[in-house]
């Protein structure tokens, strides 16, 4: 299976794990994967994660930024912000067999993505006394907006289970299990009593992509929407509830602009918000 | 309840039956346990009446009622400290008898040689403690689906062959009920091994009791109750006819079965859609729907696989992918294919409705779409002068 001319005893395919713009937060559930950890060992060569080792390779050699590969596997997190990321995602393409995203950063942009709907500059002259030395782009971007991506793992962060099955997916060369049905899905099979209707607290549960296991009802919270849109989310039918539940028009455009801002899905949500102040539109 | 040929010779009480006191539900809960059942019944937890195991009656929802509507569900206290007047919660009893999660099987790779290991495990005796008319009638239907057809589902039966049925009578129907119109309710059908009817007056709280089976009689037997009075069965009995008046919610009065054969092509499908979030909230809270789907997941060794049985939904968008796509691509579809299915085909495929009117899909529906209004809506449609063609 290996693609590398590594040394010949070692069967292990290898696994290659990168970020981008991010806060490492999904890397590490792959160090948090305490109990399978070491059988994961067993069937892949963890090859390249810096956030673990400063070296790389069987050689043991010290670990280059754009790595040595190539790999069988790499897992990418974090979106893309300066012209750099743009050549090195490029590089990890071709040096990878899959190449999966972990996270909203990979998967969507990440929060990092509120700039792409405001002036970048203004925030440079905001934040830095000297904005000259920041390079970046003016927008955060996903991943698959500049490679081809294998699959695209949701959450902020991931969910542990979850990157276990696509790893084992691919060891067994079989599709990963993952469904793209909406948090209500998981808050029922659970057996969870819905806040919404209980309770009348807002939930994003109708509309967010299951895989979390509807962590947030079972504690009594709404659902905020760290794993993005599910497959087809009804969002005019889902701000008008928002509404109903007593959110204000600022209230959820700011709901739908967190860790998956720059989701395609989400994009009619301020004009849906908005519909209230200004009236249906003209027919 | 098993078939005793001998029902009434098992009767202590006579067909006129037993009264007892709170004491006597105390002493219930303890001799279904002593006798090794795992009583489950209603209880306050997160601010609902959740339907979970009982250590004691006291953990019944005693001075608890619900007030529903449409997307809206509330606890609210009562004054009289009844323990069932209360009208559908967030579960029927279908997660004990058809739980959400099952392992079929497990697959092991030993030594070279593929073992495959059905799952065998001893299902808990259930005494399920406050069944509501229209519960016992989703159950007969679950029934009906799972184990009366050519493919019975073992794991169901297990379950349900061991299960002991104490059915509550209804005296306080929700405003989001229509037994009534769907004939389950709000008196008992047959099926049960106890059935209870609920009195409370000023100052006594009693509960009017008889057997339906040869252990629901042993059970009554070991309880501290009396013969029933005529004043007690009187109550009691008028407490349920005055149900049957305060429903709700009603169906149309016409053939439903018929309504949705003729109704395929109205505009009123496109209106529902607009509305229906296809989140899967209704199938998942409704009693009688039964779909699951089959995943098998495989361990990261890659020499143990495991087949597990979950709840599925027609409106989930894989529930119809075949070669090239979902079959049922638009909301207007999959909410179509559930209200026909449950009002109609059902009684084609199983004989019967598929709908015994609690109203969970109502209350349950985070935007509070109403079965009864699409189906009012679609009815007038059909009477204002709209093509209605012959069912095909």
């Amino acid at each position: 299976m290996a693609t590398r001319p590594g040394p010949p005893t070692d069967p292990r395919p290898t696994l290659a794990v990168w970020k981008f713009a991010s806060c490492d937060g999904c890397q590490l559930t792959l160090l948090d994967c305490e109990d399978e950890l070491l059988g994961l060992t067993e069937r892949v060569r963890i090859d390249h994660f810096l956030e673990m080792t400063p070296v790389e390779g069987a050689g043991r050699e010290r670990a280059r930024l754009q790595g040595r590969g190539p790999y069988d596997l790499s897992l990418v997190e974090g979106s893309i912000t300066t012209a750099e990321d743009i050549g090195r995602i490029r590089h990890i393409r071709r040096m990878s067999r899959y190449l999966v995203t972990i996270g909203a950063c990979a998967t969507a942009g990440g929060i990092q993505a509120l700039r792409n709907f405001a002036d970048v500059e203004d925030f440079l002259a905001a934040v830095y006394a000297q904005p000259r030395y920041i390079a970046t782009l003016s927008t955060s971007t996903p991943i698959s907006a500049h490679v081809p991506v294998d699959f695209e793992l949701r959450g902020c962060p991931i969910d542990r289970r979850q990157l276990i099955e696509v790893v084992t997916a691919y060891l067994a060369g079989r599709a990963p299990r993952i469904s793209g049905q909406s948090v209500c899905f998981e808050c029922k099979r659970r057996g969870t009593t819905c806040v919404t209707v209980a309770h009348g607290t807002p939930c994003l549960g109708p509309v967010t992509h299951a895989g979390c296991g509807a962590l947030c009802p079972v504690y009594g919270r709404g659902c905020y929407g760290c794993f993005g849109p599910s497959d087809q989310p009804d969002l005019p039918s889902m701000v008008a509830q928002l509404r109903r539940d007593g959110m204000s028009e600022r209230d959820i455009q700011r709901v739908f602009r967190t860790f998956n801002a720059a989701s395609p899905e989400y994009a009619p949500v301020p004009d849906l918000a908005a519909e209230d102040r200004r009236g249906p539109p003209p027919a | 309840m098993r078939a005793d040929a001998d029902v009434d010779a098992s009767r202590p009480s006579g067909p006129d039956g037993l009264v007892m006191g709170k004491d006597g539900l105390a002493a219930l809960v303890d001799v279904l346990i002593r006798r090794g059942f795992t009583p489950v019944g209603p209880t306050v937890r997160e601010g609902a009446i959740v339907l979970a195991e009982l250590g004691s009656a006291d953990e019944l929802p005693y001075g608890w009622g619900v007030e529903l509507e449409a997307g809206r569900y509330r606890l609210r206290e009562r004054a009289d400290g009844a323990a069932f007047a209360h009208a559908a919660g967030p579960q029927s009893w279908k997660p004990f008898l058809h739980p959400p999660r099952v392992r079929e099987w497990t697959a092991d790779r030993v030594a070279g040689e593929l073992v495959v290991t059905a799952e065998r495990v001893a299902p808990p005796r259930y005494a399920f403690l406050g069944v509501r008319p229209c519960d016992l009638r989703a159950i007969a239907v679950q029934d009906r689906v799972l184990t009366g057809g050519a493919y019975r589902d073992p794991g169901y039966a297990g379950r349900r062959s061991g299960a002991l049925l104490i059915v509550v009578e209804c005296t306080e129907p929700g405003a989001t009920c229509f037994c009534v119109s769907m004939g389950t309710g709000p008196a008992t059908g047959p099926g049960y091994d106890l059935v209870m009817t609920e009195v409370v007056d000023a100052d006594r709280h009693r509960f009017w009791v008889r057997s339906g089976s040869r252990e629901g009689a042993e059970i009554l037997a070991e309880l501290p109750a009396r013969p029933a009075d005529p004043e007690t069965r009187r109550t009691a009995r008028a407490g349920v006819a005055a149900a049957a008046d305060r429903m709700g919610r009603s169906m149309p009065e016409t053939d439903l079965r018929e309504l949705m054969a003729r109704t395929l092509d109205a505009p009123r499908w496109d209106d529902v859609a607009g509305r229906c979030l296809t989140c899967g909230n209704c199938t998942m809270v409704c009693p009688t729907c039964f779909c699951t789907t089959t995943e098998d997941v495989t361990d990261l060794t890659g020499d143990h696989a495991e087949r597990w049985s979950l709840w599925d939904s027609c409106f989930d968008l894989d529930f119809s992918n075949l070669h090239g796509g979902p079959v049922r691509a638009s909301a207007r579809s999959r909410y179509r294919q559930w209200l026909t299915h449950k009002l109609g085909t059902w009684y084609d495929q199983f004989g019967s409705s598929g709908c015994v009117g609690c109203g969970r899909c109502i209350v349950w529906c985070p935007v509070g779409i109403d079965i009864t209004e699409e189906a009012a809506a679609l009815h007038d449609w059909t009477r204002s002068g709209q093509p209605t063609p012959e069912p095909s």
